[in-house]
This record gives C-alpha cells, sequence and structure tokens, in this order.
C-alpha cells in the first residue's frame, strides 16, 4: 500500500473499460466461434479482473514485495488445483 | 529526585500502534494480512470452480441448456451494477487519502446501494428460478429446457440438476460474501461520520475496499462461467 493518490479521472477510464468489457464479453457469446467462445469469455474475464487488482486494488503501486508473493501464489495454488484433478478427470474412462 | 523517567512514553494514536517502526511498516502489515485472507478465500472459492470444471467438462450438454435458461440481460445489468461499486470503494479511499469526510461517507453509502441492488435483482433471479422449478430437490422440473442441437438424447435430469446445484451454490456463496461485505461497509461509514479515518490512517477503508474488490473479481468470472457457456442462435 502505497501513499500514491491517483486522479479521480484515471478511476473513471478504468471504470469505463470494465464496462465495455462486460457489454463485449456478454454481445460475443451469441456469435458462434466454436470452441473459442469459452476462451474468449475467459480472457476478457481475466482482462476485467487484471485492471481490478492492479488499480483498483493498487497493487501495481504498492512497495511491498511479500503481498505480490502472496498473490502470485494464491493463483499458483489455484491453477495447480484445477490443473492436475483436470489431469486426472480429463484422462479418465467413462464406463 | 526521580524527576527524569528512563522511559520515555509516547502517546500513539490508530495510525501507529507501538509495536511497529513507522506509519508504513503498519499499513503494509494490514494489507499483507488482507491479501493472505483473500489467498484462503481463492482456495475457498477454487474448490467449487474445481467441481464446475469437472462436471461442465463430463455432463457439457446440460450445462449449456441451463446456463441459457438464465436471465442473460439481469447477469449483464448485475455484472454492471458490481463494477460501478467497485468504482466507488475506489473513489472512497481515494477520499479517505485526501481527508474528505463527507464525500467519503457519500461514497460508502453508494456502495452500499449497490450492493443492495445487486442482492435485489440476483433475489429476482433466483425467484424465477424457483418459479420455474428449477431448484434441485423434490420439485425439479428442467424438461422445458431447449437441448442443444448438437447433442444426441435428450437432457439428463439428474445431471441438470448438478447444474443448477451449482449455480445455486456458488452465486449463493457470493451473495453471502456481498451480505457480509454490506455490513462490513455499514461499519466504514459509520466510523467515518464520526470522522475516525484521516489522511493518516483510513487502514479499514483500503482493507474492507480490497474484500469488496475481491468480491467483484469472484462475480467477474461466475459471469461468464455460468451465464455464457452456450449462448449461440440454436438452429
Amino acid at each position: 500500500m502505497s501513499e500514491h493518490i491517483m486522479s479521480s479521472k484515471f478511476y473513471y477510464t478504468i471504470w469505463i473499460a470494465l464496462l465495455c468489457l462486460t457489454v463485449i464479453t456478454a454481445a460475443v457469446s451469441f456469435v458462434d466461434l466454436g470452441p473459442f467462445n469459452t476462451i474468449v469469455a475467459l480472457v476478457i474475464a481475466t482482462i476485467k479482473a487484471l485492471l481490478v487488482v492492479l488499480f483498483f486494488m493498487h497493487v501495481k503501486y504498492t512497495s511491498e514485495k511479500l503481498t505480490k508473493i502472496v498473490i502470485v501464489s494464491a493463483i499458483f495454488w489455484l491453477f495447480l488445483l484445477l490443473a492436475l484433478s483436470m489431469a486426472d478427470y480429463a484422462t479418465r474412462l467413462l464406463s | 529526585m526521580l524527576s527524569d523517567s528512563p522511559i520515555a512514553v509516547e502517546q500513539h494514536g490508530p495510525e501507529l500502534l507501538h509495536h511497529f517502526v513507522d506509519a508504513e511498516q503498519q499499513r503494509d502489515a494490514a494489507s499483507l494480512g488482507m491479501w493472505l485472507f483473500l489467498a484462503t478465500e481463492i482456495m475457498f472459492f477454487g474448490g467449487m470452480f474445481c467441481a464446475y470444471l469437472v462436471y461442465r467438462y463430463w455432463y457439457y450438454n446440460e450445462f449449456a441448456a441451463g446456463s441459457r435458461s438464465l436471465d442473460i440481460y439481469l447477469g449483464t445489468i448485475n455484472t454492471a451494477v458490481l463494477i460501478c461499486s467497485s468504482l466507488t470503494v475506489a473513489l472512497g479511499v481515494r477520499a479517505a487519502q485526501m481527508g474528505k469526510r463527507k464525500l467519503l461517507v457519500i461514497l460508502l453509502l453508494l456502495t452500499i446501494v449497490f450492493g443492495f441492488a445487486f442482492l435485489a435483482i440476483k433475489g429476482v433471479e433466483w425467484y424465477d428460478k424457483y418459479k420455474e422449478h428449477h431448484v434441485p430437490g423434490h420439485s425439479f422440473n428442467a424438461s422445458d429446457l431447449e437441448k442443444p442441437p448438437y447433442s444426441n438424447g435428450g437432457i439428463d435430469q439428474q445431471h441438470e440438476q448438478i447444474y443448477f446445484s451449482l449455480y445455486f451454490a456458488m452465486t449463493g456463496l457470493h451473495a453471502l460474501h456481498m451480505i457480509i461485505g454490506v455490513g462490513i461497509f455499514m461499519f466504514l461509514t459509520y466510523y467515518a461520520w464520526k470522522g475516525r479515518y484521516t489522511p493518516k490512517y483510513y487502514t479499514p477503508v483500503e482493507i474492507g475496499g480490497l474484500y469488496w474488490h475481491f468480491v467483484d473479481i469472484v462475480w467477474i468470472y461466475l459471469f461468464p462461467l455460468l451465464y455464457l457457456i452456450d449462448r449461440k442462435p440454436l438452429r
């Protein structure tokens, strides 16, 4: 957490970007992109989450490296949970 | 005789408790503690996302049909409502940093209003599902759902219930976090009104804000995963 005070204009810009991405993801879901529908939806969700984490939650401006380590490890553990579970279920033969 | 006390007794405010070196260290410690809590929250929701992933992989047709039965307009509006609430939180932390008490109170109240708006819209959606007999259990009936054209066979009622179980569990757990968030923000508003937060000490506003933004991020992922699985026009 830093003493860095952003201008309110900056926050409005992030807000507009988040709203636009929300409309885009809803609209794109009606277009048939085959398997890419899911990929596009998740990429847009991740961009939105990054905007919130970096700018609204001030992670981009924090000087505290420990905080960043905690965030990266949390995402890594979540990745382990999902990836290793799917490595099992996706290779299992269902009778 | 004992005029010079060897121990200097300093007066500390809440911005610098005696066991911290300086105010910045105290703020960083509070922020780190909140992030550690949010890391456990990621794993808490992660278990549900994992269950979702496995069942979506197994029963894709039922998940697609269930997803199509949700109200995408209410879902999109609710996403926008949460994004607006995140903006008011971010601006509220900024108001606290600058010591604008009235602005901070107004922004915190706006956040609470957006929180209630989200919960109200969610309640309408849940009630619609209740009326359509899409709540898992005794009276569950999903025979009205359109089956995707690429699927062979009909929709398995048991598998459809798994989709709606996950829908209610995930949105329910998220709504519980929203209710707790609204409660936290009511406390913050009260103390902001009393003038406890100053540019030197606004840690509770910042920490509460981190929690609110996290709950927003969970919804940012829930929205495409639950509402947008398969919205392609059925031909």
